[in-house]
C-alpha cells in the first residue's frame, strides 16, 4: 500500500524543502477553452517552473469560487468538457507531465460516479491527489481512506475562520500538504492579502505534520513573495492566471500563461 | 393509492423517531450532511448551538409565541372548503377537504414563520446584517419585512428572471427597504440565487446571518426551517380534533424545497395512519424534460450543501429546473423529503404547469380564494387523489400562499381564455 511519504506530491515538497524554494502551484480549468489548449497550457507551466499544478474538474455550481473561475466553468461546460474528457486528456500527457496534478472537484461530480471509481480512474491517468472545496472534515474521512488505497493525497481545506482545534484535526487528517484558504471568501484576486494570514500560516505550520500552500486571492508576483517571507511551503494561483488566458489571444494562450508563471517563479526564488 | 404514487411500504417506527431526523452529522438516513467551504463550518455549528440554547430559553419561545400572534396574525384557520368538498363529491360520497390558511398569515404566506424565527436567531447571535435567497419573492418578502422590523441590514438575492416574473414581489421588497440584487448567472432562477447568497455568506460569515428559505441546505438549516414551521403541523392537529374530533386522514402541501410542507407533516410523521402527500411540479410534463420534480425523477448528489434527491445529467452536473411557478423552480429538494420518500413514509406526485392553472382557476371560482402559483400544484392533485378516498375521509392541504403575486403571470397565461 503506498503511503504518504511516498506520494510524488510529498516527494516534490521534500525536494523543494531541501532546495529552500517556494512550490509553485498553478491553477487551471480543465476545458477552458477546450481541452487541447489545457494539455498545451499544462506543458507551458511545467516548462515555465510551476512545481506542481492545481486542475479544475468544470461543475456547474462552483460555490466556492468568484466569478473568474464560476466563468471559466461555464466556458468549459459550454465547449462540452466532461470528466471523462478532462482524465482522457491527462492520460493522453503520460510521460510528458511529469509534476504531480492534483484534481479540483466539487462533490457532486465525484460521488456521482462514486469515491471508488473516481479515485481509481483518477490514479489511471497519473493525478497525485485531489482538492474537494465542499467536503469539510466531517465529510471526508471516508474518501480519503479511498483516495489513499489508490495512492492519491486527499488535499484538506483550513480557512481563516477554523478555530485553533480544528485547525489542528484537518492538518492531521491532511495528505500532500494543508491548503490554507487566505480569504474568508470566495476565489479571486485581492488587491492586497488580509494581514492576519501571517499569523495563519505559522498557526498552521505549527500543526500540520504535512507542508503549508496558501490558496485563494493571491494576484501577483507580490504576493508570491510575501507569502514566501511568512513561511509558507507553497503557493497556490488561480483567477489571476485564468483571467490571462481568458484575456490572450486564441493561439497565444499557452504562451501567456507560461509568461505569466514564469514571472511567479522568478518572484518566489528572488533572494 | 393511485399507482402514480410510489412507496406504499410501512416503515420501521424507529426511521421515524425525532432523533434520527436529523441524526449525526445531521443526517436523514443516507441524506443531509454539510458539503459547504470549511469557512462555513464554524459558522454553522454556532448556528446549530444557537437554535438549541434559543429553543429552551423561555424569554425566545414566548417572544417568538408573542410575534407570532400579534405581528404574524396566527394561529391561522383551518377552513372547510364546502364548495371544493362539493365539486369532488361522487354519488357514494367522498373526502371532506379543509385548507390550512398560511396564505392568511402576515405578508401572503408561510414563509414569514421561519423568516421571523432566524431573525430572532440572528439577533440572539449578534449578526446584524442578513442576506437571503428568494425564488417567487415570498420568502425575500418575509425576510426584508423582519429585518425592518428589528431594525437589521438586509440583501436579497434574487434570479434576474424571478424578478421579471415577480416584480411586485420586489417592490415590496425595496419598499421595505431591503436590497434586491439581481443573479444573473445559469438559469437566473432559485437555484443560481441561493449559490450566490451562499457566496456572500462565505465572505462576510462573521458579520452576517443567512436566513435560508427552505428545508433545504446544509446540516442545521432543513431541521431549523422545518422546527420553524412546525407550528403549521401543530396548529392543524388540535383544529383537526376540534373539527372532526380525530387525526385528519391526508395532508397534502407543494413541494420545491419543501418548507411548507415539511412544517405541515412534521408533527404528524409518527401517526403513520396519516398519509403525507407532497406534490411536485412537473412543468411542461415531466416527460418533456422540462419539470422541477425533483423526487419524482431525481438521482441522490449534492446541491447547496447537502445530499439529496436532484435534478442532474450522467456527468453530475445540476440541471435546469423549469415550472410556472418560480417558488417550485427548483432542481433539489429538501433532504428529510427524499429521506422521507426513501423510508415510504410520505408519497410525491407531480403536476403540470396548465393543471396547477386549471386548480388556481378552480379554487378561486369556488372558495374565494386565489392561492399562489406554488400552492395550487398541492390543489392540482385532488383531481386525482378524490375519486381514490372513501367517504367521510378527512383531506388537510397546506393553502401555503396566496396568489396576488402571481395575476401577472397567470393573466398572460389565460389571457386569452377568461
Amino acid at each position: 500500500m503506498p503511503n504518504q511519504q511516498s506520494s510524488s506530491i510529498a516527494q516534490r515538497f521534500e525536494q523543494l524543502k531541501q532546495d529552500g524554494r517556494l512550490a509553485l502551484m498553478p491553477f487551471l480549468m480543465a476545458g477552458d477553452p477546450d481541452l487541447a489548449v489545457t494539455a498545451d497550457v499544462l506543458l507551458s507551466l511545467q516548462s515555465a517552473g510551476a512545481d506542481m499544478v492545481e486542475l479544475g474538474m468544470p461543475y456547474s455550481d462552483p460555490l466556492a469560487d468568484g466569478p473568474v473561475i464560476q466563468a471559466a466553468a461555464s466556458r468549459a461546460l459550454d465547449a462540452g468538457t466532461t470528466p471523462t474528457g478532462v482524465l482522457d486528456m491527462l492520460r493522453s500527457l503520460k510521460g510528458q507531465l511529469q509534476i504531480p496534478v492534483i484534481l479540483f472537484t466539487y462533490s457532486n461530480p465525484l460521488l456521482n460516479v462514486g469515491m471508488e471509481a473516481f479515485c481509481q480512474s483518477a490514479a489511471e491517468v497519473g493525478a497525485a491527489g485531489l482538492v474537494v472545496p465542499d467536503l469539510p472534515l466531517e465529510e471526508a474521512e471516508r474518501l480519503s481512506t479511498i483516495a489513499e488505497l489508490h495512492g492519491l493525497d486527499l488535499v484538506l481545506l483550513v480557512a481563516p475562520t477554523t478555530p485553533q482545534d480544528r485547525m489542528g484535526r484537518i492538518a492531521t487528517c491532511s495528505r500532500g500538504f494543508t491548503y490554507l484558504v487566505s480569504v474568508t471568501g470566495v476565489t479571486g484576486e485581492r488587491a492586497q492579502m488580509e494581514s492576519r494570514v501571517e499569523g495563519l500560516v505559522q498557526q498552521l505550520k505549527q500543526t500540520s505534520p504535512v507542508p503549508v500552500a496558501v490558496g485563494f486571492g493571491i494576484s501577483g508576483a507580490e504576493q508570491v513573495r510575501q507569502v514566501r517571507g511568512w513561511g509558507a511551503d507553497g503557493a497556490i494561483v488561480g483567477s489571476a492566471l485564468v483571467k490571462r488566458m481568458a484575456a490572450a489571444s486564441s493561439g497565444e494562450i499557452a504562451q501567456e500563461a507560461g509568461r505569466f508563471c514564469a514571472e511567479l517563479r522568478a518572484a518566489a526564488d528572488q533572494p | 393509492m393511485t399507482s402514480t404514487l410510489s412507496n406504499t411500504s410501512t416503515p420501521d417506527p424507529s426511521s421515524l423517531r425525532p432523533a434520527v431526523r436529523p441524526g449525526a452529522h445531521g443526517r436523514f438516513g443516507r441524506f443531509g450532511g454539510q458539503y459547504v467551504p470549511e469557512t462555513l463550518m464554524p459558522a454553522l455549528a454556532e448556528l446549530e448551538q444557537a437554535a438549541a440554547q434559543a429553543w429552551n430559553d423561555p424569554a425566545f419561545t414566548s417572544e417568538l409565541n408573542r410575534l407570532l400572534k400579534n405581528y404574524v396574525g396566527r394561529a391561522t384557520p383551518l377552513y372547510e372548503a364546502e364548495r371544493l368538498t362539493a365539486h369532488y363529491r361522487r354519488a357514494d360520497g367522498g373526502p371532506r377537504i379543509w385548507l390550512k390558511r398560511e396564505d392568511l398569515n402576515h405578508t401572503g404566506a408561510h414563509k414569514i414563520n421561519n423568516a421571523l424565527g432566524q431573525a430572532l436567531l440572528a439577533l440572539r447571535m449578534g449578526k446584524k446584517r442578513i442576506i437571503a435567497e428568494t425564488g417567487a419573492g415570498q420568502h425575500g418578502v418575509a425576510t426584508a419585512t423582519v429585518c425592518a422590523r428589528f431594525g437589521l441590514e438586509c440583501v436579497i438575492y434574487m434570479g434576474a428572471e424571478d424578478m421579471r416574473r415577480q416584480a411586485l414581489n420586489v417592490f415590496r421588497m425595496r419598499l421595505l427597504g431591503a436590497t434586491v440584487q439581481p443573479v444573473t448567472a445559469g438559469t437566473a432562477t432559485l437555484k443560481d440565487a441561493t449559490s450566490e447568497a451562499i457566496r456572500d455568506w462565505v465572505t462576510n460569515v462573521e458579520s452576517t446571518h443567512y436566513i435560508l428559505g427552505s428545508v433545504a441546505g446544509p446540516h442545521p438549516y432543513p431541521m431549523l426551517v422545518r422546527d420553524f414551521h412546525a407550528v403549521i403541523g401543530e396548529e392543524s392537529k388540535q383544529q383537526c380534533q376540534e373539527a372532526f374530533g380525530r387525526l385528519p386522514d391526508v395532508l397534502m402541501a407543494c413541494v420545491g424545497g419543501g418548507s411548507n410542507a415539511m412544517g405541515l407533516f412534521h408533527p404528524f410523521v409518527q401517526d403513520t395512519s396519516v398519509r403525507l402527500i407532497g406534490v411536485e411540479a412537473a412543468g411542461d410534463g415531466v416527460a418533456t424534460g422540462r419539470h422541477a420534480a425533483t423526487i419524482t425523477e431525481g438521482r441522490a448528489g449534492v446541491l447547496h450543501g447537502a445530499m439529496s434527491l436532484l435534478l442532474q445529467d450522467g456527468d453530475g452536473q445540476v440541471m435546469e429546473a423549469h415550472s410556472i411557478s418560480a417558488g417550485l423552480d427548483y432542481p433539489g429538494v429538501g433532504p428529510e423529503h427524499s429521506y422521507l420518500r426513501e423510508i415510504g413514509r410520505a408519497e410525491y406526485a407531480a403536476v403540470t404547469d396548465q393543471q396547477a392553472l386549471d386548480a388556481l382557476r378552480l379554487v378561486s371560482e369556488l372558495e374565494g380564494i386565489i392561492p399562489a402559483l406554488e400552492t395550487a400544484h398541492a390543489f392540482a392533485w385532488l383531481e386525482q387523489l378524490c375519486p381514490t378516498l372513501a367517504d367521510g375521509m378527512e383531506v388537510v392541504i397546506n393553502c401555503s400562499g396566496r396568489g396576488d403575486k402571481d395575476v401577472n403571470t397567470v393573466a398572460e397565461k389565460l389571457g386569452d381564455q377568461l
